[in-house]
């Protein structure tokens, strides 16, 4: 009865539209709008900072033919190098840590007992949390001296092969060690994300493939892999947004010159990143110098967009001819991804392009 | 190809839950056999104990024996893998592999035993199983397309084609019907009946008339109450438990006075 008598005034309060109703609303829509206008607002000042620089001649101005930006013909023979670097690198770190990674999440997933499972995940996540500049400091002082061997042994019997050859480095301070790090860095991405995935694989697949007198491995090549597929790539590419913008470890690490270059042993001529460029080069920039260095964000920024963009893109394509399953499967899949993202610390475009000039001017 | 199945003194656990209690029951070859009972029984947890698919679950473990043609299916040595590819099994909701075509949906168990079969034998087998579950005309002009663009109904057959393309011994459905619609269930059970030409099946189900339509023998099984272990009350030729059961709770189970 007091059921009933509660309803009433309540629906036709509803309708009404109460103050705190408005205020909620109004507070919610403008911090979605706020997003909105940062994003912008961050893309506008990359371009309107970085247009003197773009357009101008590289050649007759004494400003950018001298200091960090002397010695290139235009903006583009200055940021080609460097995006090259950048791509090059996270490319490098991704091949090492997809496999790793899938690993890990398989063993999470479908192998390790429930327990243990719980505990990695954790340390996984873990990592994600490291600061980039603790990656930097073990990195110098771990890493390189524990890859340098290994780097001399490539150089010395595989340099034959392009990718090695060249004169070794001597303290190890090779775009390869700086991937290694790198891979370590994006190691979580990959495997929460690839991890949420495999564990929605639907039981009724994986009994299916059990029942017909499936291995275990068998089942997850059968079940778990062609349904994973497309998550486990945009997982890829989630991790590669977050190693072109890594900056201080890489800074740290490598000793770079703006040049291309494929040799992955090599000291002194490895392919610089722009992330670690600018936060190399800013204090010492003046006036255009700085200009031509938001450039290169604004290119960094670009490319990190395009990542990000490609990763949702392919989350969210259609399979050919499978509209049946597509529907449930995506949505809550999405979501699982969007969530283990963000527990990943995940960076979005949005994130990496205000690290790179904004985090130093 | 056809065996019988012997289950004596079988005790199911999950971990210290014990779900089934103390059954013991012979399986002819070339036979229906239907298990029913109220929800919860523990029908469908002794059907998964027939070719060990209830040990997906971490815990679950029986005590006794289930021969097949003599031989244990839990002596020691056997491996569940390999009593699951002589032991086929259908399930509750059809479930084909969504990334594969209808033919590859046919043939995934036969690439699982054998990876390189030639073409015009993986051709041969894809109509035979598929005129076996008798979907062939169904579907013979698009074996290419995804098994997930058929039906449920269809599915379903596509899943009971997977499943005898690798001839198994023994055919095991749990609630193969639940998920369909009436003349899809017809299908289906037209089906069974001419597997049982062939195949030993067991089926489960919660629709006393399709137990009645389908099976040659029938078990009823049921519980004391929550948390108890379900055991085996009677096990019998169908016209028998439908008609003329022998225990009080049969009769009541089977004339919807209960369950």
């Amino acid at each position: 009865m007091s059921e009933s008598s509660r309803v009433g005034p309540r629906m036709s309060a509803a309708t009404k539209a109460r103050p705190a109703d408005r205020i909620f609303r109004l507070l919610s829509t403008s911090a979605a709008v706020s997003i909105m206008v940062i994003l912008a607002g961050v893309a506008l000042f990359l371009i309107v900072r970085s247009l003197p620089a773009i357009l101008a001649n590289w050649q007759t101005t004494p400003e950018l033919s001298t200091g960090p930006t002397g010695g290139f013909a235009s903006f583009f023979s200055y940021v080609g190098p460097l995006a090259f670097g950048t791509v090059w690198a996270s490319v490098i770190a991704l091949l090492m840590a997809t496999p790793v990674a899938v690993g890990i999440a398989l063993f999470i997933s479908h192998y390790s007992p429930r327990k243990l499972a719980g505990f990695l995940g954790y340390i996984v996540d873990l990592l994600a949390a490291v600061p980039s500049v603790v990656f930097g400091l073990w990195g110098i002082l771990v890493m390189r001296p524990f890859l340098l061997p290994m780097q001399v042994w490539l150089n010395e019997y595989l340099g034959w092969i392009p990718l090695f050859s060249g004169k070794v480095t001597s303290t190890g301070s090779s775009i390869l060690t700086g991937a290694v790090v790198l891979a370590v860095m994006v190691l979580p991405i990959i495997t929460s994300i690839s991890r949420e995935i495999f564990l929605q694989t639907p039981k009724l697949h994986e009994e299916a493939a059990l029942a017909l007198g499936s291995t275990r491995w068998e089942m997850i090549r059968l079940t778990v892999f062609p349904y994973a597929r497309s998550g486990v790539v945009s997982a890829i590419l989630l991790g590669l947004g977050r190693a072109l913008g890594e900056t201080m470890a890489v800074a740290m690490i490598i000793s770079p010159a703006i040049l291309v270059s494929f040799k992955l042993t090599t000291e002194g001529e490895n392919s610089q990143t722009i992330a670690s460029n600018i936060a190399l080069n800013f204090p010492i920039a003046s006036g255009l110098q700085r200009d031509a260095l938001i450039g290169t964000g604004l290119v960094l920024f670009v490319i990190s967009l395009a990542v990000n963009m490609l990763a949702r893109l392919i989350l969210n394509a259609k399979p050919g001819g499978r509209k049946l399953w597509v529907r449930p499967r995506t949505e809550p899949r999405a979501k699982a991804i969007a969530i283990a993202a963000a527990e990943a610390g995940a960076e979005t475009a949005i994130d990496t392009s205000q690290r790179s000039p904004a985090g130093r001017s | 190809m056809s065996k019988s199945v012997n289950i004596k003194d079988l005790n199911v656990y999950y971990s210290d839950f014990m779900a089934v209690q103390d059954v013991t029951m012979d399986i002819a070859p070339r036979s229906v056999t239907a298990f029913i009972g109220p929800s919860g029984c523990g029908k469908s947890t002794l059907l998964r104990t027939l070719n060990r698919m209830h040990e997906v679950i971490p815990g679950a473990h029986v005590q006794g024996q289930v021969l097949v043609d003599g031989d244990d299916l839990y002596g020691a040595g056997v491996d569940p893998v390999t009593v699951r590819r002589q032991i086929g099994m259908v399930f509750q909701r059809p479930n084909p592999f969504p990334t594969m075509s209808i033919k590859e949906n046919v043939l995934a168990g036969v690439r699982l035993n054998n990876k390189r079969i030639p073409r015009a034998t993986a051709e041969a087998l894809v109509e035979k199983s598929l005129q076996g579950a008798n979907l062939w005309n169904e579907v013979k002009d698009r074996l290419d397309k995804p098994g997930q663009g058929l039906s449920g109904g269809q599915q379903q057959r596509l899943c009971i084609a997977r499943a005898i393309a690798v001839e198994p011994e023994v055919l095991l459905m749990d609630e193969p019907c639940s998920a369909l619609d009436p003349i899809s269930t017809l299908a289906v059970e037209d089906l069974i009946n001419e597997l049982k030409d062939s195949y030993t099946v067991v089926i489960v189900t919660h629709n006393m008339q399709q137990a009645a339509r389908v099976s040659d023998k029938t078990a009823f099984f049921n519980i004391a109450g929550t948390g108890k272990p379900g055991r085996l009350i009677e096990y019998s030729d169908t016209t028998t438990i439908f008609n003329n059961p022998v225990q009080q709770a049969t009769e009541d189970y089977v004339s919807g006075r209960f369950g």
